[in-house]
């Protein structure tokens, strides 16, 4: 989706706001609060990490730039746990339950937190199908405007770059996102020139590399 | 996206609690975590545990260990650019976020940096959680396409004709930079070069420091 969340090349937002090496690690106590129930109730299984940033990267656009990064977070898990019947907004408001929970095959304890967070996701998956593509190979990136999730930012679509890495073949967002399996393909660095991105005035000392799947790629 | 420290509601409807005021947002995580603990979603010791890991365990000391291993081990280096998942991995640093990495290495021609346009992507296991402005729409639209700008904003000015790679994480594989060895540190031990090792050097955002 050509959503808020897509920000390579806008423009207007400003400069970079550092806050030195050693900045706080959270601005407020509830930030950490989120972070960890993002983490926890993402450990019950009722979703993958596709369908987390789907829900947060689908937010209309005005209200995802108005919120800050945890309010986003927030927003995400209340609407994965609305949609499978988990609790219900107006639950959340009472600050209570008011129906049953929905039963969970698992949930994070305490003692199963290093387990699970040294487990990870890896995303990588055994093939059968050779690469289409190999190193130094010219590519286009397709112009496409899936409606759903994607991870094919709109700055390089319709423009030519170059396989630079081969990563074998990985679970495919756009369909993991809205459940329809993980369809693992092959996923490649695309090397583009900063000058094929941006025209000629762009800094000809640029180059900007993306990680693609093979179904936003085509031979140029 | 509003920034993470301009968060304070003012012009919102303010509820008092035990003296202390709290913003509609933080009424709103209490109110959640509550519902989740009752349905018995959450444990909440699990979530304490979350919150200190990150906190004091996983941070870019770890992505420091692994440059100056790197920059003291040639045979380690080799290995962190053929094998960045394992060779990190045999550091201890794993996991979440950190499942495939490549590691990408400074030179005098070429400096790399990193961005994840479309979201936070950024490598846990060796750096931490990431900072608010690499998640910040600042850095995030300007990274891609003025890398130089950007690199202003931290103080930072690289030669006129330095080739400059920017990598948006957009898939499952994070990247560490392998900044450029300081001059100046020969004979030098592991933890003496992680000390010079920065966060913002290894997302290439700045460089390791020189010694003084």
């Amino acid at each position: 989706m050509n959503g808020g969340a897509d920000m390579g090349g806008m423009q207007g937002f400003g400069p970079v706001r550092h806050e030195g090496e050693h900045e706080p690690k959270f601005h407020a106590a509830w930030e950490k609060r989120v972070l960890a129930m993002t983490l926890a109730v993402g450990a019950t299984g009722q979703w993958n990490i596709d369908m987390s940033r789907s829900a947060r990267e689908s937010l209309p656009p005005p209200q995802y730039f108005a919120k800050t990064y945890y309010e986003i977070w927030l927003a995400g898990i209340e609407k994965l746990m609305i949609e499978r019947g988990m609790l219900s907004a107006a639950e959340i408001e009472a600050g209570h339950m008011l129906a049953p929970p929905k039963p969970l095959p698992r949930i994070l304890t305490r003692e199963a937190v290093p387990v699970v967070l040294a487990k990870g996701g890896p995303t990588e998956r055994p093939s059968d199908q050779p690469a289409r593509f190999k190193a130094g190979d010219r590519v286009r990136a397709k112009n496409i405007h899936p409606t759903g999730h994607t991870r094919l930012p709109r700055y390089v679509r319709g423009h030519i770059g170059t396989i630079e890495l081969l990563h074998g073949a990985h679970v495919f967002p756009d369909s993991n996102a809205q459940g329809q399996g993980e369809q693992p393909q092959w996923l490649y660095t695309v090397r583009f020139a900063g000058r094929e991105l941006w025209g000629p005035d762009a800094d000809p000392t640029l180059s900007v590399s993306v990680d693609a799947w093979d179904s936003y790629l085509e031979p140029a | 996206m509003a920034h993470d420290h301009d968060h304070h509601h003012h012009d919102h409807d303010h509820h008092h609690d035990h003296g202390t005021v709290l913003s509609d947002v933080e009424l709103r995580v209490r109110a959640l975590e509550s519902v989740l603990v009752e349905k018995g979603y959450v444990d909440p010791a699990a979530l304490d545990l979350l919150i200190e890991t990150y906190e004091t365990k996983v941070g870019p000391h770890n992505g420091a260990h692994v440059v100056a291993k790197a920059w003291s081990d040639p045979a380690y280096r080799d290995w962190l650019m053929k094998d960045a998942t394992a060779a990190i991995q045999s550091l201890g640093y794993i996991g979440r976020q950190g499942e495939h990495m490549v590691a990408v290495a400074n030179t005098p021609a070429i400096h790399n940096m990193v961005v994840c346009t479309l979201c936070s992507c950024y490598p846990w296991p060796v750096l931490g959680l990431p900072p608010v402005w690499y998640k910040s729409a600042p850095y995030r639209s300007r990274a891609v396409m003025d890398p130089r700008g950007v690199l202003a904003d931290f103080g930072v000015a690289l030669p006129e004709g330095k080739q400059i790679k920017v990598w948006d994480s957009t898939a499952e594989v994070r990247y560490l930079v392998l900044p450029e060895r300081p001059a100046g540190t020969d004979g030098w031990s592991e933890e003496q070069l992680a000390g010079l090792v920065t966060r913002d050097s290894m997302i290439g955002t700045g460089l390791a420091r020189v010694p003084a």
